[in-house]
């Protein structure tokens, strides 16, 4: 591998997985905050607008960075991957440029609204200002899993004399089935992320026997929110995904799965170290016929393995996809124990006096940015050696005219930028999680602070 | 279509200057007049709920260049690597300033993030203004249509350039004071007092600079690149536009010692709309010159996408310029008046 190229890819990778920390986050959470909301409206209980606000602090925090550590995303394209960015700007342009023009300027709007506007809006124009941001996030990450989706399973594109692509059909860019799936699959991921964070700063109040009145509707909402978002996100989405993966990328899926030979009733690996030189899993359990069952239906259909694909189209890094895929699995798997387990005691009212329970989804809180960064990492290795899924290749895509030192450079800059960052991100959430939600104020936009402080 | 996008384009690179050229602008004040730690605040309070939207221009602009003329934004966007990465790394600085500042209390921590504010600020506005000499000079595109350069080479603004060289620098000069005086006369707009009177007194004292500047921009340019007068000579109406630029600089002297705050601001506003409107006059239908041979140059032909998006990207961009444009006078209007310096929450 040349050098230059594998700077720039740790250059987006590095950047990429940094930023999505972020918006893993305020996807998540903000269709939880106008679930307080509208909680709020519905029972005129005022603990439900404290705890909308404290989230809204944690959310504005969250915001700002994923603003801020996005920006360089969209000009990487071109800063890294020009070749890539000359032939591919006609058709995932037109989503990228849509982001910006649709969910950008609405959520950078009435995120302001929403944080200073709450006296002067009136409660259900404030709802609507909180709904927007929702509204907005989601879109936002809407565009982003079309442009990805394409490079995934490019659809609805014309060769131009060129060379480039260009989109032949607006509406089968966004309707891109891939894209509809991985959607359903990604955006219950974030929601996972936020409501093991509202829960698990729920269950850290409540072992302290802090802001309990708070803390129980933080593991009220979280919980439900997660156990709905737990299930959906193994079935019917990952399912889904995975078939369709199967059908389309089914070199990813037997790398994935560490199956180097095609076999019909292939089983599925639950632990084991793949070993690419002797084409064999290492200490492996694994359960028989299952692969061939969740992908076909059938414990008897043949599942093709490595073996059935030229070596130039393998994936370039399997342990790092078959072990980010593992990974998220097993977690997403977890998640709907842990979830289960604590939507039972809450339907049995005994949740906040189960210490073990508080425990368990404390300790949970950092996982689900292992699975979300797991499972992009999965969709994204997987997708290697391409950049366009058969259609132009990784070492096809990069900026020919930066030099590998000028991408060391910026890759140490971003390393050195990032971490300043993550300190003071974890230094201000620790802040706000100790302040509490108690002291709250309804903001006013008059005071012209900016639009996460409060 | 092309010319259609090369318009709308440009509007959403002046909007993204004019709006947040007064962000940048405000962020060096806090350098120059912003002494005490109330004043700083304010100012920090002028931009506090709107600079983000400002910046989103930036953005969709970057998005909307990628998909109407991806060639441009992959040529232009990997030779400008240095700079366009240390911009990023500003940006990053710059919002982190204003946001984090309100949630820690702490003087010596606001002090850290004032000058991340400040600091960054003011090489936003340096760097910008070089980006827009290099624009206007060309750049040593290859016959590949691609280019490198590095932060500097030797000054000169031919052969192998570098990002700053003496008319690139000279640039950065004119837009920095530009900005300076744009934030200055929108912080006096929107605050009373002392810091009123210091923003006022320096938009004043730039003024003058910023005509001498302006005026020697033009002979210039036209010394270092002749073809960017080739419009002007074809089209003797676009002289227009110079007329434009100098009108608004009169406007924003006359208007400035009359006290009419609003008059003033606007005048800054429609001075940088002129300037921008006579560089894409200069260059069209170039996006990016070469500084070797006109053939090589970028333009809107060569390098825009396919017909059939740029026609379906306008449905959608007057669409979505429909909404924002609705957004910003919502939230410019709930924001309007002086800020105030005691109306604030977010000390806890």
């Amino acid at each position: 591998m040349n050098d230059a190229l594998f700077l720039h890819r740790i250059h987006f990778a590095f950047t990429i997985t940094f930023h999505y920390l972020f918006p893993q986050l305020t996807m998540g959470l903000a269709p939880l905050i106008v679930a307080l909301k509208t909680l709020a409206i519905r029972t005129g209980n005022e603990a439900y607008n404290e705890s909308a606000r404290f989230w809204t602090k944690i959310f504005g925090i969250n915001f700002a960075l994923g603003v801020v550590t996005g920006i360089p995303m969209e000009f990487q394209f071109g800063t890294n991957w020009a070749q890539f960015s000359r032939l591919t700007g006609g058709v995932i342009g037109q989503p990228l440029a849509m982001e910006g023009t649709f969910s950008f300027f609405l959520e950078s709007a009435f995120l302001g609204l929403f944080v200073y506007g709450e006296k002067r809006l009136g409660k259900w124009g404030h709802w609507w200002a909180g709904f927007l941001v929702f509204l907005g996030s989601w879109m936002s990450g809407f565009f982003i899993i079309v442009t990805d989706a394409w490079m995934q399973h490019p659809v609805a594109y014309t060769r131009l004399p060129n060379g480039g692509f260009s989109v032949a059909s607006f509406w089968g860019l966004l309707a891109n089935r891939w894209a509809l799936i991985q959607y359903a699959h990604n955006m219950s991921g974030a929601v996972i992320t936020g409501a093991f964070v509202m829960a698990g700063v729920g269950a850290f109040y409540l072992l302290q026997q802090k802001f309990v009145n708070h803390a129980r509707i933080f593991l009220r909402v979280g919980v439900i929110a997660g156990i709905a978002a737990s299930v959906w996100q193994v079935f019917p989405s990952g399912d889904l995904h995975g078939k369709y993966m199967a059908r389309n990328q089914p070199v990813t899926t037997a790398a994935m799965e560490g199956l180097f030979t095609s076999q019909t009733g292939a089983p599925i690996v639950i632990i084991g170290q793949p070993d690419e030189e002797h084409q064999r899993i290492d200490n492996p359990i694994i359960a028989n016929k299952v692969l061939s069952f969740l992908i076909y239906g059938t414990t008897t259909a043949e599942v093709q393995g490595l073996n059935a694909f030229p070596r130039d189209q393998w994936p370039t890094n399997i342990p790092l996809l078959y072990f980010s895929y593992h990974v998220m699995v097993g977690l997403g798997t977890i998640f709907v124990a842990v979830m289960a387990m604590a939507a039972f005691l809450l339907w049995r009212r005994k949740l906040y006096a189960s210490s073990w329970m508080l425990w368990i989804i404390l300790l949970c809180v950092p996982f689900p940015y292992i699975a979300n960064t797991a499972g992009w990492l999965t969709a994204e290795v997987g997708r290697q050696p391409w950049l366009v899924y058969g259609l132009l290749r990784t070492n096809q895509g990069y900026s020919t005219n930066v030099i590998a030192g000028n991408s060391m450079f910026t890759l140490l800059g971003y390393m050195g930028l990032y971490l300043v960052l993550g300190i003071l991100f974890l230094f201000l959430i620790q802040r706000e999680i100790g302040h509490g939600p108690v002291l709250a104020a309804g903001g006013d936009i008059n005071s012209g602070a900016p639009i996460t402080a409060s | 279509m092309e010319p259609v996008w090369f318009v709308l384009v440009a509007i959403m690179l002046v909007a993204y200057v004019v709006l947040d050229g007064f962000d940048l602008g405000a962020g060096t004040l806090l350098l120059l007049i912003a002494r005490t730690e109330e004043e700083r605040l304010m100012v920090i309070r002028t931009v506090g709920p709107v600079w983000d939207g400002n910046e989103v221009w930036l953005i969709a602009g970057g998005g909307t260049l990628y998909f109407a003329f991806p060639l441009l934004y992959a040529s232009s966007f990997s030779g400008f690597y240095l700079p366009l990465n240390i911009v990023l790394w500003l940006l990053v600085l710059r919002g982190i300033g204003i946001e984090f500042r309100m949630h820690i209390e702490n003087h010596v921590w606001q002090s850290l993030f004032d000058g991340f504010f400040a600091i960054s600020s003011t090489l936003l506005a340096i760097f910008f203004g070089a980006a827009l000499g290099n624009v206007l000079r060309g750049v040593p595109l290859g016959i590949d249509h691609f280019f490198f350069e590095p932060l500097w080479t030797n000054f000169r603004t031919s052969g192998q350039t570098g990002i700053l060289d003496w008319y690139t620098c000279g640039a950065a000069a004119l837009v920095l004071v530009a900005l300076v005086v744009h934030g200055a006369l929108y912080v006096a707009l929107k605050t009373e007092g002392t810091l009123n009177q210091a923003s006022r007194k320096l938009a004043r004292r730039l003024q003058p600079l910023l005509i001498i500047l302006t005026a020697l921009g033009v002979p210039v340019t036209a010394t270092v690149r002749p073809l960017t007068m080739h419009n002007f000579r074809e089209h003797p109406l676009a002289y227009v536009i110079p007329l434009a630029v100098a009108v608004s600089l009169a406007a924003m002297w006359i208007f400035e010692r009359q006290a009419m705050e609003k008059a003033a601001f606007l005048s800054s506003c429609s001075y940088i709309v002129a300037m921008l409107a006579g560089v894409a006059v200069a260059l069209y239908p170039s996006l990016l010159p070469s500084s070797e041979d006109p053939a090589r140059d970028l333009t809107i032909y060569n390098t825009a996408s396919g017909e059939y998006a740029l026609r379906v990207g306008l449905i959608w961009w007057v669409l979505g310029m429909v909404l924002a444009f609705g957004y910003f006078v919502f939230v410019y209007r709930m924001f309007r008046g002086k800020v105030q310096v005691e109306a604030g929450h977010e000390y806890r």
